[in-house]
C-alpha cells in the first residue's frame, strides 16, 4: 500500500493511510502525552492529552482521533497545545490522589510520566482537589481494583470486553461519579474475572493492579 | 415463591415478547422499571442472559442514566429539588438535613421502606424555593427544621392510623 507522508515537528515521516498522527509519531520517537489510546482501536479520546497542531487547522486536534494526511505539516509542541495538555492533566491530577510511594504503579505510571514531560507538579494547586473515597476491592486473589486511583481511559474495559470477550467489569454512573466497576458493584472474586491480568497490565495509572500479596 | 424466584418469573415475562437485540436494552429496563419500581438485581442478570452480553454492561448501562432505581422505591418518596434556584437557595443543605434524618444516602431507601430519598432537577417551583416534593405534595421555602416537621408530622399520622387498627382490632 502507499505509504503517506507527512512532517512531524519538521521530521519527514512515512506511515501507513489510515494511521493515527498519535501513533505516527509515537512510531518515529516523537512523544505526544496521550493516555487512553490502544493502537489501532477505536479510540476512546477520553482524556484530552494528545492534542497537536496541524498547518492550516484554526483548532488543535487530538492526535487519537486524526488520520495521517498526505503533505500534513504536525506539531506537536508549541504554547497553546501544552498549555492545553497541562490543564487537561492538572485536571486529571484534581481528582487523582498523589499517594506514589505506597501505589503499585510507582515508576511505571503514565500519569507521573506525563507530569514530568509537562513540567507539571504532581501536587499541582491549579485546581481544587476533589478525592473519592471509594472502597478498594482486593477480593480477587490476582488483580486489585482501586477505582479512586482511575483516569477512566476504558483501557481496562477493551482488555476484558473486546480482547477477553469476558466482560468482568464495565463503567458504571457517569460524569464525574463514572468508575470501573463489576456488575452490582460486586467484588470481582464473585464475577467471571479469571485472573488473566490483562486489565492490570493496560492500566496506565495503579488502579488495577496484579495481586502480589495473595499470588504466589 | 420467594421474592427473587417472584421478581424473575415477573421478568421472563417481560422479555418474552422481546427481539434479543442490544438496543432493545433501554426499553427492556425501562419496562422492568415500571412492573417493580426499580431494577431489582435479579430482573438486571435476567436481562443479561437474554441479551447475551455480559451483565456488566447492562448494570454500566443502567447507572448511566438517572431515570434508573437501584433499590425499591420508599412508601413515601422524597424529592428534593437542585435545580438552579433550589441550589442557589441553598438546595444542598436541604438534602443535606433528608439524608441526616432519614439516615439513608440520595437514591437509596430507609431499611423500614417506608421513605425513598431522591434529588430532581427544577420541579416548576423556582419561586418557592427551595423545594421538595413529598409523595405529591410540593413543599416550599424548605428549612431544616421543616424537614424534621414533615416527618414528624408523617410520624404521627402513622400512629394515629395504627391506634386506630387496634381499635378496630380490639373492638
Ligand atoms: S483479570 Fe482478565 S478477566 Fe479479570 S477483569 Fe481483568 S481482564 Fe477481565
Ligand atoms: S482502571 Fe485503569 S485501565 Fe481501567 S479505566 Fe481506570 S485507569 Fe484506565
Ligand atoms: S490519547 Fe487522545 S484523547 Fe486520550
Ligand atoms: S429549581 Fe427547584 S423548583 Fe425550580
Amino acid at each position: 500500500m502507499e505509504k503517506i507522508k507527512l512532517t512531524i515537528d519538521g521530521v519527514p515521516i512515512r506511515a501507513k493511510q489510515g494511521e493515527k498522527v498519535l501513533f505516527a509519531a509515537l512510531d518515529a520517537g516523537i512523544y505526544i502525552p496521550n493516555l487512553c489510546a490502544i493502537s489501532g482501536v477505536r479510540p476512546h479520546a477520553g482524556c484530552r492529552l494528545c492534542f497537536v497542531e496541524i498547518e492550516g487547522r484554526p483548532q488543535p486536534v487530538t492526535a487519537c482521533t486524526e488520520e495521517v494526511a498526505e503533505g500534513a505539516i504536525v506539531h506537536t509542541d508549541g504554547p497553546r497545545i501544552r498549555r492545553l495538555q497541562r490543564t487537561a492533566l492538572e485536571l486529571l491530577l484534581a481528582s487523582h490522589p498523589i499517594e506514589c510511594k505506597t501505589c503499585p504503579a510507582n515508576k511505571h505510571c503514565e500519569l507521573q510520566n506525563i507530569a514530568s514531560f509537562l513540567k507539571v507538579n504532581l501536587n499541582t494547586k491549579r485546581f481544587r482537589k476533589k478525592l473519592r473515597d471509594l472502597p478498594v476491592d482486593d477480593s480477587h486473589p490476582d488483580i486489585i481494583l482501586d477505582p479512586n486511583m482511575c483516569v477512566v481511559c476504558s483501557k481496562c474495559i477493551w482488555a476484558c470486553v473486546e480482547q477477553r470477550g469476558i466482560g468482568a467489569l464495565n463503567y458504571a454512573f457517569r460524569g464525574d461519579r463514572t468508575i470501573i466497576s463489576a456488575f452490582g458493584g460486586d467484588r470481582l472474586v464473585d464475577t467471571r474475572c479469571d485472573g488473566c491480568g490483562l486489565c492490570a497490565e493496560v492500566c496506565p495509572v495503579g488502579a488495577i493492579s496484579k495481586n502480589v500479596k495473595k499470588s504466589t | 415463591m420467594t421474592e427473587e424466584e417472584e421478581i424473575k418469573k415477573q421478568t421472563l415475562e417481560i422479555l418474552e415478547s422481546r427481539s434479543r437485540e442490544r438496543g432493545k436494552l433501554i426499553p427492556i429496563l425501562q419496562d422492568i422499571q415500571a412492573k417493580f419500581g426499580y431494577l431489582p438485581r435479579e430482573a438486571m442478570l435476567e436481562t443479561a442472559n437474554f441479551l447475551d452480553i455480559p451483565e456488566s454492561e447492562v448494570y454500566s448501562v443502567a447507572t448511566f442514566y438517572n431515570q434508573f432505581r437501584f433499590v425499591p422505591p420508599g412508601k413515601h418518596q422524597v424529592k428534593a429539588c437542585l435545580g438552579t434556584a433550589c441550589q442557589i437557595k441553598g438546595g444542598r443543605i436541604i438534602i443535606e438535613a433528608w439524608q441526616r434524618e432519614l439516615g439513608i444516602k440520595v437514591g437509596e431507601t430507609t431499611t423500614d421502606r417506608e421513605f425513598g430519598l431522591e434529588r430532581v432537577a427544577c420541579v416548576g417551583c423556582c419561586a418557592m424555593a427551595p423545594v421538595t416534593v413529598v409523595d405529591e405534595q410540593v413543599e416550599g421555602k424548605v428549612s431544616p427544621t421543616r424537614v424534621k416537621g414533615i416527618l414528624l408530622a408523617f410520624d404521627l399520622a402513622k400512629q394515629k392510623t395504627s391506634k386506630k387498627v387496634k381499635k378496630a382490632k380490639s373492638s
